[in-house]
């Protein structure tokens, strides 16, 4: 349904402009219909960058994004509200998304205005009704209220069920349990899962391994920008494969198993796997050799390419960031 | 032992009455004890973090007592507290990585914080050098400004300044929250290093991150709306909790494997009550599976099992 092809976004930093910040280099990927793809990272590896372009929040700086095979890399101003009814986001903190002077209502009502000006009064609430209903809130107890007055976890169900309004077909929820308290946390994600069983299709954004595991069906990981290991997300988390992966997984507090248990654990698969590059094993099997495979590969360089490792399993280059050498390479 | 805190009450002052944040804990921690407290936002973990070291004006000490090392802490004397702040017992507040100041290097900042503790600079900083070393750090970190460091680098500062004079006791408010998990293994493990090496006594880590607190603590607590509910050893509050709450608390965190589709993990229905006026009795009631008529009369918090304290009447 949505497909990234080799996006970049290249921001402008410095004092007048002068240097660029490449935040996200040459990242592909796709969502399909009922499905939940996680983009995972930690700060500064252009996760939430990649949300805010897919919703043209921020134009991307290279490449393409298509939408059911229409293109819409770049929209106009009818384009882009015509492609919000399909797409939607939802991000960290329910407490900012809601102007505190208003009663909570009012975010439907703009939504009103701005997409179902002809809805009658009685229809469009039935509608809000069922949209209450799908993320298992009762509207009495939502309706009428200020935002101080719900819980961060109710705030959060409220927005998705404002983007549910819509019909939407793809969800981009950008961190959206990260400041949700334990107990209320694990409704949204349950929510997320029967959305997902409905056919919408969503991009969720997390730095938690544990949270991206429980409802996706495929990972993305990303580090510094570029993409460098996807697949389904047991193949992921049951063989992670390149280093950033190994650490981020060896870093993630289990309620199992000590640190030191996990890396125990995980020793055989870091001895094995020391001092090489499946990347490039890959690309020198299929006798190129380094340096050529930017042609072969469709013009990817090998800083940014993957290899398909095992069926649904891909990997990038050993390097951690784009700078650094390749450990294979002697 | 090094911390008994007795009955505490510490309230805040509101214009609507009392918030009642705190109401009535009891527990010890043992020396070379690091102890977690656990709960969701509101069950008055920060509260008790901070009153053991500062009542700010809106709080307010209502009884209790807090003895650390054989000698009773004068909470409700701010001037009487500053001779044991720092020295005996110390906090790394929330977000306190950010609270450094951007205009004065890390240096010169410990400098301050030194002198107004009467301590010469010069005379810790081999010390000092010695504790950045051992969490990995530069001692050129000194003359760094914090913007120059990451937020992992500079939670490991704090972590070395609040620590320099060995205190008995140290009290990490959410340490290792808003961090990388790679960079919060790092804090985390410095953690239980500075214990090892006897730079503090005891411990403190307030945390909502429940499995940090398995990788680091000895002990974890676990508190609602004010109250205690659990205390147990790390191992038994994840394997073997007995207080409903925290049952369901562990319940509602997804392991890493657990996936949707397999099983459905279940959240808490409801709210914790507000503490303005909060209810009489056990304050989980109202949300609990296994609330009956005795749970109108608060339970007391009692030893089950060696070292494992529960506040419920379901609980024999």
């Amino acid at each position: 349904m949505l497909t990234l092809d080799n996006l970049d976004k290249v921001y402008r930093t410095g004092t007048f402009g002068t240097s660029d910040l490449h935040a996200v280099r040459q990242v592909s990927l796709d969502v399909q219909r009922g499905e939940v793809v996680s983009l995972i990272g930690e700060s500064g590896s252009g996760k939430s960058t990649i949300g805010k372009m897919v919703l043209h929040l921020l134009d991307s700086s290279g490449g393409t994004m298509t939408f059911d095979g229409r293109d819409v890399t770049k929209l106009g101003f009818r384009a882009r509200r015509e492609y919000y009814r399909k797409v939607q986001g939802v991000f960290q903190d329910p407490f900012s998304s809601f102007n505190p002077i208003y009663k909570v209502d009012r975010t439907f009502e703009t939504l009103r205005r701005s997409y179902f000006p002809r809805v009658t009064g009685s229809e469009w609430r039935s509608r809000l009704d069922d949209a209450l209903a799908a993320v298992t809130l009762e509207p009495d107890d939502i309706l009428g209220k200020f935002p101080h007055q719900l819980s961060g976890g109710q705030l959060q169900r409220l927005l998705i069920a404002r983007a549910l309004l819509l019909d939407i077909e793809l969800l981009v929820a950008d961190e959206i349990i990260s400041m949700l308290d334990a107990s209320t946390r694990i409704d949204v994600l349950n929510l997320l899962g029967e959305l997902k069983g409905r056919g919408l299709g969503i991009l969720f954004v997390t730095h938690d391994l544990s949270l991206g595991n429980y409802v996706s069906d495929r990972v993305v990981i990303l580090y510094k920008g570029r993409v460098v290991e996807r697949g389904e997300t047991s193949a992921v988390f049951d063989d992670p494969l390149h280093p950033y992966t190994r650490d981020l997984l060896a870093s993630v507090p289990h309620l199992d198993r000590t640190w030191d248990e996990v890396e125990a654990e995980e020793a055989e698969r870091t001895q094995r796997l020391a001092g090489r590059c499946l990347y490039h094993e890959a690309i020198t099997a299929q006798g190129r050799s380094l340096g050529e495979e930017a042609d072969a590969a469709d013009g990817v360089p090998d800083g940014v390419g993957l290899v398909e490792y095992a069926p649904g399993h891909f990997v990038g280059c050993f390097r951690k960031a784009a700078e650094e050498k390749c450990p294979a390479a002697t | 032992m090094a911390l008994a805190v007795n009955d505490l009450k510490v309230w805040y002052r509101t214009r609507r009455g009392d918030v009642k944040a705190l109401d009535g804990v009891t527990f010890e921690v043992a020396d070379g004890e690091i102890m977690g407290i656990a709960g969701e936002s509101g069950c008055g973990k920060t509260t008790l973090g901070k009153a053991l070291i500062r009542l700010d004006t809106r709080m307010k000490h209502v009884g209790g007592t807090v003895v650390l090392d054989d000698d009773e802490l004068p909470l409700a004397d701010d001037a009487a507290m500053r001779r044991h702040r720092y020295r005996e017992v110390s906090l790394i507040p929330q977000y306190a990585m950010s609270a450094m100041n951007p205009t004065r290097k890390i240096g010169r900042m410990i400098r301050d914080l030194l002198s107004a503790h009467n301590v010469r600079y010069t005379e810790v900083l081999p010390e000092l050098e010695r504790r950045l070393k051992l969490v990995g750090l530069e001692t050129d970190v000194l003359g760094r400004y914090p913007i120059e460091l990451s937020g992992g680098m500079k939670q490991r500062v704090v972590l070395v300044l609040s620590t320099l004079l060995n205190p008995s006791l140290l009290i990490g408010d959410e340490v290792t929250s808003a961090l990388d998990v790679s960079s919060q293994k790092a804090v985390a493990r410095a953690l239980v290093e500075f214990r090892d090496h006897g730079f503090v006594k005891s411990m403190i880590v307030i945390t909502h991150d429940i499995s940090v607190l398995f990788q680091v603590a000895d002990t974890i607590l676990v508190m609602y709306a004010g109250h205690l509910a659990e205390k147990a050893p790390a191992k038994t509050i994840i394997s073997d909790p007995l207080h409903p709450y925290t049952k369901m608390l562990i319940g509602a965190l997804p392991k890493v494997g657990d996936r949707y589709e397999e099983q459905q993990l279940e959240g808490i229905e409801g709210r914790p009550p507000s503490l303005l006026e909060p209810p009489a009795g056990c304050r989980f009631r109202d949300r609990c599976p296994l609330a009956h008529d005795k749970c109108a009369e608060a339970p007391p918090f009692r030893e089950v099992s060696e070292g494992h304290h529960v506040a419920c009447w379901a609980v024999s």
